[in-house]
């Protein structure tokens, strides 16, 4: 049974730095893992590898059976980084609109309608997106990111500056993308809500895999466990 | 779905687009990304602003410092249009790409199904599109001005607008890909691209200037054109060509 991510000895180098140093990892298909680690520990690296949006130089990478970057991986493939992602100057419809476009999405505007539904922007569709407050553009972006049923979720420490409507909001869409068999791999200094999510953790330090495995009752009572267990500086 | 099932589909659960299907899929996502790009330039008004007064500007002040009425100025007045049009691209080169860089729109971009063909077939219809405006205003503005007849050849002239527009439009784009994440990209991108457009901005200039007069083309004048349809695919296969090289890596 193929995983859905595979990484093997990934080298990534910034000049003389490296910033994923032999990293070998695996996702099982219809899993969710947390990527923790303290800043500049380099999961922010590892996520964009995975996207296929910076290049690596030793190692494989398998998205879904494929390189990253294929045709057949991007079109699966639902990220969301650190930027929201989409246009100031455009409403949160044609945003929408646009995205579903391009990811080819059928019956494309009962999809965006119901999409300003879920996320609750219909009442300001039609609204350019640089007049949004955060939240709602985090709303749009969460819906960009979703709005093609993506088999893969690939999410860049989703729950930062979320208030609590929009927390609630990802964690059902995530919930809910499991559901239907959909792979997630999330970076998150959350721990609480990425433990309440997750099947599977990675913990990373310095750019190498200190723990992988399975979410455990433990880590989900006690979320900085891992921490105290697997990394240098928890240990010391 | 479950995830056993999911599983079992890994290999092969989007057909594979091959050929004529394929082509189609990039064209109407170029299509997509040239129509967003128009629409937020139509609302925001940012490069057509700019390049248009600086077209109108300097052709105006030109029609101060030369006599418009003599004929070494008509001469030079293909010339003088191109190096307008190529400098006022460049205003809108700029903008093409620095556009994605807020909220890392960029990164949605290249992590969605567009592929970066497309994307940079999209930019090059979008600043083609809007240099095709800026010149038919400086073209009003010429005719006034310089007392210039230049509509007695429409199509000819039509064509090599159209022809050398696009040239500039695909080399703008491929080298505003090139530059759009460096600090200094407003200098960098000028620089880069008006040596490439030699070859381009002679063969438009001779064919414009000749299509100012009355006397139909010579086959010595025709060769400008092909070196502009060269220049044209050359640009655009390139662009089609690296457009994952550079963007990504």
């Amino acid at each position: 049974m193929p995983d859905a991510i595979v990484l093997d000895q990934v080298w990534k180098f910034y000049g003389d730095y490296a910033a994923l140093r032999d990293y070998t990892l695996s996702v099982a298909p219809g899993s969710c893992c947390a990527l923790l680690g303290r800043n500049g520990a380099g999961k922010t690296t590892l996520l964009r590898i995975l996207a296929g949006l910076t290049p690596f130089q030793r190692g494989t990478v398998r998205v879904l059976g494929e390189k990253p970057r294929s045709d057949l991986a991007r079109r699966e493939l639902g990220f969301l980084g650190h930027g929201i992602g989409v246009y100031e100057d455009l409403s949160a419809r044609e945003n929408l609109e646009f995205f579903a476009r391009v990811a080819s999405v059928r019956d494309r505007k009962r999809v965006v309608d119901a999409w300003l539904e879920r996320v609750g922007l219909m009442r300001v569709a039609t609204m350019p997106v640089r007049q949004f407050s955060r939240g709602m553009r985090q709303r749009v972006a969460l819906a960009r990111t979703f709005l093609h049923t993506p088999k893969l979720l690939i999410l860049d420490e989703p729950f930062t500056s979320l208030d609590d409507r929009a927390i609630a909001m990802l964690s059902e869409l995530l919930t809910e993308a499991r559901g239907r068999g959909a792979t997630i791999v999330l970076s998150t200094h959350q721990l609480r809500e990425a433990m309440a999510i997750a099947s599977h953790v990675a913990l990373i330090e310095n750019g190498r895999l200190r723990y992988a495995g399975e979410r455990t009752e433990e880590m989900l009572n006690d979320p900085g466990l891992l921490y105290r267990l697997h990394t240098e500086l928890g240990a010391a | 779905m479950t995830p056993d099932s999911y599983t079992a589909s890994i290999p092969n659960w989007v057909p594979r687009e091959r050929g004529l299907a394929s082509s189609m899929r990039t064209l109407r996502q170029a299509l997509s990304v040239a129509r967003k790009d128009l629409a937020i330039e139509f609302r925001t008004k940012e490069s057509l602003n700019a390049a248009g007064a600086f077209a109108i500007v300097i052709l105006l002040l030109f029609s101060f410092a030369f006599d418009p009425a003599a004929d070494a100025t008509r001469e030079i007045g293909g010339g003088l249009l191109w190096l307008v049009f190529a400098f006022a691209g460049a205003l809108v080169f700029n903008r093409g790409f620095a556009r994605e860089l807020p909220n890392e729109c960029l990164d949605a971009l290249l992590s969605s199904p567009l592929s970066a063909a497309s994307l940079l077939l999209g930019k090059a219809m979008a600043s083609f599109v809007l240099l095709l405006g800026v010149e038919l205003v400086s073209m009003i503005v010429f005719g006034i001005f310089y007392d210039m007849r230049w509509w007695a050849h429409p199509a000819e002239l039509a064509a090599v607008f159209v022809l050398a527009t696009w040239g500039i439009a695909a080399l703008g784009a491929v080298f505003g890909a090139l530059t759009v994440n460096l600090r200094l990209r407003e200098l960098m991108l000028p620089v880069i691209i008006y040596p490439l457009l030699i070859p381009l901005l002679i063969a438009a200039i001779e064919l414009t200037n000749a299509l100012f007069g009355t006397q139909p083309l010579t086959p010595d004048q025709l060769l400008w054109g092909r070196v502009l349809v060269v220049f044209d695919i050359v640009f655009t296969a390139l662009a089609f060509g690296l457009a994952e090289t550079i963007l990504v890596n």
